[in-house]
């Protein structure tokens, strides 16, 4: 598959893994954010092929880890009314909220559907006025433009069943959160492709300019996430500091115009709480009062759920990079994904769950 | 949140108001929204997510710094086996 | 640095240990049983850890006895001293009808293939339908046709049935129970158990067809170039592996959870390792095309018309020509070995040289959009 394929060459990746190390005069903390590029790191063994060069710790860039137990409860909640059906992304349904999880709601008879696009969502409602239609939508910034669209277009064809159940997050503030704190060790990030594939570069330039860290805008197949990291250690190891983008084959500095466009026509900002971290201003997204009548939120009478998550679980420190997966003595041991005591371990792209699944054979640094 | 993979616009047009793709991944076919690349025409490589575009793939930009890349893969051949995955610690 | 391995991997091999395992030959470090009022999910016909779950804390307890136990994909008794194999499956699949077949020829194909991965020959069959209220007869006759080719294909009888019919919505339309009894070859000892290190690992073809097949009939997915199930009747190419070689320890079709629930289950079974290469092991590009966008793996993805085969290492390369000789072995591959170490589990060395774990899943694999 071309423009895939390619970035997986193993010649290159040793390359460009050789010339890390060799660059390289110390362990330099690097932090990428996006759960996608946390998965192909553990995936392909990057950590390996980097030997000591290099420390990776992983972000919070895992939307499904992040969404809070309340939300999930309130899935929970409308999944078992009669009359609606829930529709989600499929890595929803086994995250548990605080008593059960999409899975065992379906099980019990609530109507629960996977989809993989909110454009069959639409159709879904459009097909079935007699369902109240809901769509569970979560994501950072790469996926706010297609619900946003979803919304626009529920709104075209009047569809009076049809809504979201928003728990959208938005990435630099919770960057702001981890480099504010005094117990940060991350020298220098990687950040998201994809979401900057919308969003364009400026506000990852405005966080080198605000904590003098260096920042190198990565894709997600292993070429690119190694050639990040080689840029990243290049500004180390010569004491520059600033903003790179290694991804230019889909980012651009502006991003993308009409999609920041839609996103904006359609949502706010708001303050938001991050499953394992807590509440952090102005880090989400939520429905405009002019679309109030497409927000599940303020259609359906949700209760209020006060939640908390068993305490032995880390993922606080890990989401922040404080702490790795194979630092938890509950890991593997009383937290797996079966059964999973909080966020990270919960969804396949949660540093935990990776490390689990992929990489729990090696030995802990 | 990102899964999003390349792939190649065949067909263009527009339903219910709205610029629709036919895209090509490897060897299957796929209804993608291009209301986010209108500058999108048949040929071009796309990044699609969730089922909508969300930018071009800049194949210059792309064939540019894959020179540079393929540099690096030449290196590669005068690794060692220790050289290419360092033995553990 | 001092080597940790995660709690599931086996310590050493003590009796307490085997004994403890004896009951659950899958075995996994998860010693909190399912709670009373907890409900069967999906996810627990998956062939992933959630089925295990279930056969371990319902059915075995209840259930076992010495034959049951061995939880191999089919039961081999003797009856005056022939030696027949006994299989059971139920066949729900949705859509009734796909590329490459339908409910009916994959019931017949994938009974007959429990009993071959046991080195038996099928001979008979009994089949048992569920239909639902409403399903047009017609429908009925296509699929029971399909039947009746596959069986005659390969020789198998069909010679008990039954008919229940439920209400609208109580069956996806049809399903359909089997039950298959072959006699198992002469000197031939077959056992999940029986793989030791150095073995070689071998697949008889590509990947993820069968799950990729009804997943693009079920989502309107578009190819190209066709993805056809590859549901087949594998006997024939178990004969011709057999010519090849005797010294098998062990096949078995990976049919729900894919490739890697067979390998779990055999590494669990036989308490060895494994190790695979990525770049040995199969797939069509069109398979691999749907995994990568719809974020699925082909290691968990079903397959219908596919045999693992674990045999000693010497005999590999005969194995392999044995199967490639055969039209449905054309693609066979040595895909991998197994060791002493990390007991098991299977490992798996990317195309990087770095090593990751393929692990069994818990329930269905979900497709992944970060």
């Amino acid at each position: 598959m071309k423009y895939l394929d390619e970035y997986r060459d193993a010649k290159i990746a040793h390359g460009l893994a050789a010339e890390i190390r060799r660059r390289s005069t110390k362990p330099w903390v690097l932090m990428e954010i996006c759960g996608g590029q946390t998965h192909t790191l553990v995936r392909y063994g990057i950590d390996d092929l980097l030997g000591n060069s290099v420390e990776l710790v992983h972000g919070p860039g895992c939307p499904v880890c992040v969404t809070p137990l309340e939300m999930i409860d309130r899935a929970i909640a409308l999944a078992r009314r009669p009359e609606v059906t829930l529709l989600s992304y499929g890595d929803m349904l086994r995250v548990p909220g605080s008593g059960s999880d999409l899975f065992h709601a379906k099980a019990e008879g609530g109507e629960v559907r996977v989809v993989y696009s909110p454009t069959d969502a639409v159709q879904l409602a459009r097909t079935r006025p007699d369902r109240k239609v809901v769509f569970f939508a979560i994501g950072f910034e790469t996926t706010a433009p297609a619900h946003a669209m979803a919304v626009l277009q529920a709104a075209k064809l009047g569809l009076k069943n049809f809504s979201l159940l928003v728990s959208h997050v938005l990435v630099p503030p919770a960057i702001r959160v981890l480099l504010a704190s005094p117990k940060n060790r991350v020298e220098g990030f990687i950040a998201p492709g994809h979401v900057c594939t919308v969003v364009g570069c400026q506000e990852y330039q405005e966080l080198v300019k605000e904590f003098h860290v260096p920042i190198v805008v990565g894709g997600f197949e292993p070429v690119d996430l190694l050639e990040a990291i080689n840029m990243l250690v290049a500004q180390l190891e010569e004491g520059r500091v600033g903003m790179e983008n290694q991804y230019t084959r889909s980012v651009q500095y502006q991003g993308n115009q009409p999609a920041r466009e839609a996103v904006a026509r359609v949502f706010e900002i708001s303050d938001r709480k991050w499953r394992g971290i807590g509440s952090i201003p102005l880090s989400g997204l939520r429905l405009k009062q002019e679309f109030a009548a497409f927000d599940a939120e303020r259609i359906f009478d949700l209760a209020e759920v006060r939640a908390e998550e068993p305490s032995e679980c880390i993922s606080a420190e890990v989401l922040l990079g404080h702490k790795k997966p194979t630092d938890c003595p509950a890991f593997g041991a009383r937290c797996s994904p079966e059964k999973p005591l909080g966020a990270p371990m919960v969804s396949t792209e949660g540093a935990c769950a990776a490390y689990y699944q992929y990489r729990r054979h090696v030995a802990a640094v | 949140m990102c899964l999003a993979i390349p792939g190649k616009v065949t067909q263009i047009e527009v339903k219910d108001g709205i610029r629709m793709g036919r895209v090509l991944f490897g060897g299957i076919a796929r209804q993608a929204c291009l209301d986010f690349v209108p500058e999108a025409k048949e040929g071009d490589y796309v990044m699609v997510h969730v089922g909508f575009a969300i930018s071009v793939v800049d194949q210059d930009e792309a064939e540019r710094t894959y020179a540079l890349l393929e540099s690096m893969g030449v290196l590669a051949d005068e690794l060692s086996p220790e050289e290419v995955v360092p033995p553990k610690a | 640095m001092p080597l940790t391995i995660s709690t599931d991997a086996t310590s050493p091999q003590s009796d307490a240990v085997r004994k403890e395992d004896k009951k659950d030959p899958g075995a996994f470090s998860c010693p909190v049983p399912l709670p009373a009022g907890e409900r069967v999910l999906l996810g627990h016909g998956s062939g992933g850890k959630l089925s295990v779950e279930l056969l371990n804390d319902v059915f075995l307890p209840a259930l076992g006895n010495p034959v049951l136990d061995r939880m191999e994909d089919q039961a081999v008794v003797s009856v005056n001293g022939a030696r027949l194999a006994i299989s059971t499956d139920s066949f729900v699949v949705k859509p009734l009808f796909f590329r490459g077949g339908n409910i009916g020829s994959l019931a017949v194909h994938g009974t007959m293939n429990d009993l071959a991965m046991g080195g038996a020959k099928p001979l008979w069959m009994s089949v048992a339908f569920i239909l639902e209220e409403g399903l047009p007869i017609d429908m009925l006759r296509r699929i029971v046709s399909s039947m009746r080719d596959a069986a005659a294909d390969a020789g198998v009888q069909i010679v008990a049935g039954d008919t229940k019919v439920v209400e609208r919505g109580g069956a996806d339309g049809v399903f359909i129970n089997t039950t298959g009894i072959g006699r198992v070859r002469e000197g031939i000892f077959l056992s999940a158990n029986q793989a030791k290190p150095g073995d070689a690992i071998l697949v008889s073809g590509t990947l993820g067809d069968h799950g990729i097949a009804i997943l693009a009939e079920r989502e309107g997915l578009q190819f190209e170039t066709q993805v056809t199930s590859d549901s087949a009747a594998l006997h024939t190419l178990v004969d011709a592996l057999l010519q090849g070689t005797r010294k098998i320890r062990c096949m078995r079709d990976p049919t729900r959870g894919g490739l890697s629930s067979t390998l779990n289950e055999i590494a669990a079974s036989s308490r060895v390792g494994m190790e695979l290469e990525e770049t040995a092991i199969p797939v069509r590009e069109e398979v691999r095309g749907a995994c990568e966008m719809l974020g699925l793996d082909p290691l968990y993805v079903a397959n219908e018309g596919k045999l693992v085969a674990i045999v000693a290492a010497s005999a590999a390369q005969d194995a392999l020509h044995a199967l490639q000789s055969h039209p449905l072995g054309k693609d066979a591959r040595i895909i991998g070995r197994v060791t002493a170490e990390h007991a098991k589990m299977v490992v798996m060395r990317t195309p990087f040289g770095t090593t990751r774990i393929v692990d069994m899943l818990a329930g269905d694999q979900l497709p992944r959009i970060c």
